[in-house]
């Protein structure tokens, strides 16, 4: 999820992100406006019933403050009991801000102390426990590690190929072949990618908004979801393979077998790379969907190049044998 | 490497057209060049990577050469944005 301003995550934010069904947050603001500025700076929940029983060691005020049915009902008690001097010692710490669930809301009183503090009360819907699941994968989804590439990502057959290489080589027409051919547009030109759970790198589109287009030179630029319809792009993709195209250099010595594999780092993450020389005459879309075919057999544990040698070792060593039983003079 | 900092002076911002004519004047030269805002930092030879930047009347923008004809490639882009894209 792009973030209007990478460097500060605000309470605003939050609210504005643009989720689906099983994702949507359910976010309102009903108090606190003033504080919907403040900054996001902790992907991580907290429930405040220690802070507001009075005790303030170790609490973790960066953190949103989830308020449900029990820190409700005991923020009720104090009313009652007009304890109110509490929610002013809770509002001195600069809290994001406070999120009560189940549709609850606080007092007049819980609203007024969060007025003079600044900090913004949202409510949602759903249940505390199913909203921290949600908001928490949302948030560490956001605070990922995340880097920009220059290159088009491709699904296909199922595996994520992220095609890099300089201005010129080809990339974008090679995608368009492949989009030609039945597999799917993700990005091109501009990926995003977030490192997710330390292991898993996803790829998408920098834009919504010009996503989805590709520029090819002679054409201009095109809109993908309108010529070839909505199979053929997807929102986000896990990078599994990286194809490298460049320019044929005579020089250099390309990998003719295949046994040994490169890997290129992304985030820290290590990505299969496979290196394609491109000149004209070689069908290099050809060789991309061969290669998604390829790792896909590799996931599944039978490595081409290697079983290849491992049948000629086993061949060239039963020649040697019957050498050694049928024409021993010949063998000595 | 030789950088310089531009501000978008046309009141459209940078949409195709003249992300078309970055990419012409940057495709002229051999040097890798990128253009930066904020923390996106994108090639400046690529159409898509300029317009997605969404760089807006009075945006700051870095752009950033390296290679051998590398003091040259900033001068012409330089001069580009100056020129206000040949807008307004």
């Amino acid at each position: 999820m792009p973030t209007p301003d990478a460097t500060r995550f605000t309470v605003l934010d939050l609210l504005d992100l643009n989720l689906n069904e099983q994702n949507a947050l359910n976010l309102r603001c009903i108090g606190g406006r003033k504080g919907l500025s403040r900054e996001i700076t902790v992907p991580d929940l907290n429930r405040p019933g220690l802070a507001l029983s009075g005790f303030y060691e170790s609490f973790a005020w960066q953190r949103l403050q989830i308020f449900g049915r029990g820190e409700n009902a005991y923020l009720k008690m104090l009313a009652e009991s007009s304890n109110v001097e509490i929610y002013d010692k809770l509002f001195s710490y600069p809290i994001p801000c406070c999120i009560f669930t189940h549709n609850l809301a606080p007092s007049k009183e819980f609203f007024d102390a969060a007025e003079r503090g600044d900090c913004p009360i949202l409510q949602t819907d759903l249940s505390s426990s199913e909203f921290s699941s949600r908001v928490l994968r949302v948030l560490l989804d956001i605070f990922a590690p995340q880097t920009t590439i220059h290159g088009v990502l491709v699904e296909v057959y199922g595996i994520g190929i992220l095609l890099t290489g300089d201005s010129g080589v080809g990339k974008s027409e090679t995608a368009l072949e492949l989009i030609e051919r039945g597999h799917r547009l993700v990005a091109d030109d501009v990926v995003d990618i977030r490192c997710v759970n330390g292991s898993v790198l996803m790829g998408q589109g920098a834009n919504k908004v010009i996503g989805h287009h590709m520029e090819i030179r002679g054409l201009g630029i095109i809109n993908i979801t309108h010529l070839f319809g909505v199979g053929a792009i997807r929102d986000k993709k896990q990078i599994q393979l990286v194809c490298g195209l460049e320019e044929w250099d005579a020089n250099k010595v390309y990998d003719r077998i295949g046994t040994e594999e490169m890997t290129t780092e992304i985030l820290g993450v290590h990505i299969p790379k496979l290196e394609i020389p491109v000149k004209p005459g070689r069908n290099i879309p050809i060789i991309i969907e061969t290669a998604a075919m390829n790792e896909r057999l590799k996931k599944m544990g039978y490595h081409s190049a290697k079983e290849f040698n491992q049948n000629v070792l086993r061949w060239l060593e039963s020649e040697n044998a019957r050498a050694l039983y049928f024409n021993r003079d010949d063998f000595l | 490497m030789t950088e310089a900092i531009v501000t978008i002076s046309n009141r459209a911002g940078i949409h195709a057209r003249p992300a078309a004519l970055i990419v012409q004047t940057a495709s002229k030269f051999a040097s890798k060049i990128w253009l930066e805002k904020d923390s996106d930092k994108i090639n400046a030879k690529s159409i898509m990577g300029i317009i997605t930047l969404g760089a807006s009347f009075g945006t700051r923008i870095r752009i950033m050469s390296e290679g051998a004809d590398e003091a040259g490639a900033t001068a012409a882009l330089q001069a580009l944005f100056d020129s206000k894209f040949e807008e307004d």
